[in-house]
């Protein structure tokens, strides 16, 4: 079933077009990984499913409904679509529990004690049952993008998106933050995953999607798409990707 | 030689107790009219909506550009005149200096909501808030706590800026040194004394805004610039 449907999805930066026109079903269940080089539109294309930018053209539709460009429609979309940023984004004037908390009282008005209790679940989800009461300045980046995963999650999203969360890392927290995404892929939950960890999204994405130039260049399951890419560019880009690799 | 003489100061400090109890009195409420109003002149400057950015705009420009002097006089002496509306000093003194010092808040709170990062805004407006919501529980907190030097620095500024009312016979601490240096023939005592006793009250006020600063800095990322 069709969870996710974008249709001609077009966005120009000061004039210069940076999506060229996407089309993309997302199934429930699927989790996509989206690859292409910096600048090949793979960020907003994932930003412009949740609305924090705004397509120029273009039409989201969530659950076979088109979402509006009203500002409460968009507030209602994103309520159901869940972010995890590069930079994890946490809000520092809150501690890791207040972070996780936040969501639910504020946007689902969910009682305090009942919030906790499931902020509280999360972080223990995520590892950091410990860290509850820390400020997000006493946390290393690795736990910090868990934390975030918390919050996101927290709000029961259907579908996720995951901007390059590993890749404001230090390479041995790297493996912790992806252990996580993998916990909930194995949930069976829906995903977007922008990322350049080539064997993370070979082993847990259902669909690998390879954009240039702001268009899907190639499309298909990882096995193909990443073993054996049928077009030049992506051809390319694996090279790059694949040069110093064992 | 001059020969110091205190004792004619000492035997009139009621006058000046007064005096500073009415300086401290115009001050507090300037301050806090002057935030509250500050924060929403902030925020229509702030708004997409041109009929609220451009008045508050309008106002924080004049209040800012014009002398303080100025602005005082105009609501004492030219208001009723022109509109029939009479105030007392004291309520002229507070009306200038609330409305002057939410002009210069409204700066303050405006370039401190904009010190937040973008990614702040994204967060929480990824986990579906209003921007109302988003304004109230993530970026204004955060803005608050970097503002608090440039509100303190403001705060001492506003103090020393309300001696301004002894121009329209509010009875403020200056104006009470001034009627008891000319009743004693001794100005330099009496002003020292009124200038000692600012110096111990903005010493007191600053000490204990740092000391705030610093229990705020402990929870989370510390105040910034």
């Amino acid at each position: 079933m069709t969870l996710l449907s974008l249709r001609g999805i077009t966005k120009r930066f000061d004039g210069k077009p940076v999506l060229a026109g996407i089309d993309l079903d997302v199934a429930r269940g699927e989790r996509i990984a989206i690859l292409g080089a910096s600048g090949s539109g793979k960020s907003t294309l994932l930003r412009c499913v949740n609305f924090l930018e705004l397509p120029d053209e273009g039409s989201v539709a969530l659950d076979g409904e088109t979402v509006g460009r009203r500002e409460r429609e968009l507030t209602r979309v994103r309520q159901r679509i869940g972010m995890v940023f590069q930079q994890f984004n946490l809000f520092p004037h809150m501690t890791a529990l207040d972070n996780v908390m936040e969501g639910l009282v504020t946007v689902r008005r969910v009682a305090k004690a009942a919030a906790r209790e499931r902020a509280e679940r999360e972080l223990a989800r995520v590892g950091l049952a410990d860290k509850a009461a820390a400020y997000p300045a006493h946390l290393s980046g690795g736990q910090k993008q868990r934390v975030a995963i918390a919050r996101a999650v927290a709000m029961d999203p259907e579908l996720l998106l995951f901007d390059e969360p590993t890749s404001a890392l230090d390479p041995e927290l790297v493996g912790e933050v992806l252990g996580v995404i993998r916990a909930l892929a194995d949930e069976g939950r829906t995903m977007l995953l922008v990322t350049h960890e080539l064997g993370f999204a070979y082993h847990v994405a259902t669909r690998v999607i390879f954009l240039a130039e702001g268009r899907i260049h190639e499309s298909g399951a990882p096995d193909e798409v990443l073993k054996a890419p049928r077009r030049e560019r992506t051809q390319a880009f694996l090279r790059r990707h694949k040069e110093f690799s064992l | 030689m001059y020969q110091w003489d205190f004792a004619p100061v000492a035997a009139n400090w009621p006058l000046l107790a007064q005096g500073l109890l009415n300086t401290l009195k115009v001050t507090g409420v300037a301050l806090v009219v002057g935030l509250a109003l500050g924060l929403l002149f902030a925020l229509m400057r702030l708004s997409r909506h041109r009929g609220l950015s451009w008045p508050a705009g309008f106002v924080i420009e004049v209040f800012r550009t014009t002398p303080p002097l100025v602005q005082l006089f105009w609501f004492f002496f030219a208001l009723p005149l022109i509109a029939g509306i009479a105030m007392t000093p004291y309520i002229a003194a507070c009306v200038t200096f609330s409305i002057q010092s939410a002009a210069f808040f409204a700066e303050v709170f405006r370039g401190g909501i904009q010190s937040i990062e973008r990614g702040q805004w994204e967060a929480a407006r990824a986990i579906g808030m209003t921007e109302a919501q988003a304004m109230k529980r993530i970026v204004l907190p955060q803005a608050v706590k970097r503002m608090i030097p440039a509100f303190m620095e403001r705060a001492i500024e506003l103090m020393k800026t309300t001696t301004l009312v002894a121009t329209i016979s509010y009875a403020d601490l200056l104006f009470a040194a001034n009627e008891i240096s000319q009743k004693t023939f001794r100005p330099l005592e009496t002003f020292t004394v009124a200038a000692l006793m600012y110096f111990v009250v903005i010493t007191a006020f600053s000490l204990l805004a740092r000391r705030f600063e610093r229990r705020l800095a402990i929870s989370g990322e510390a105040t910034v610039h």
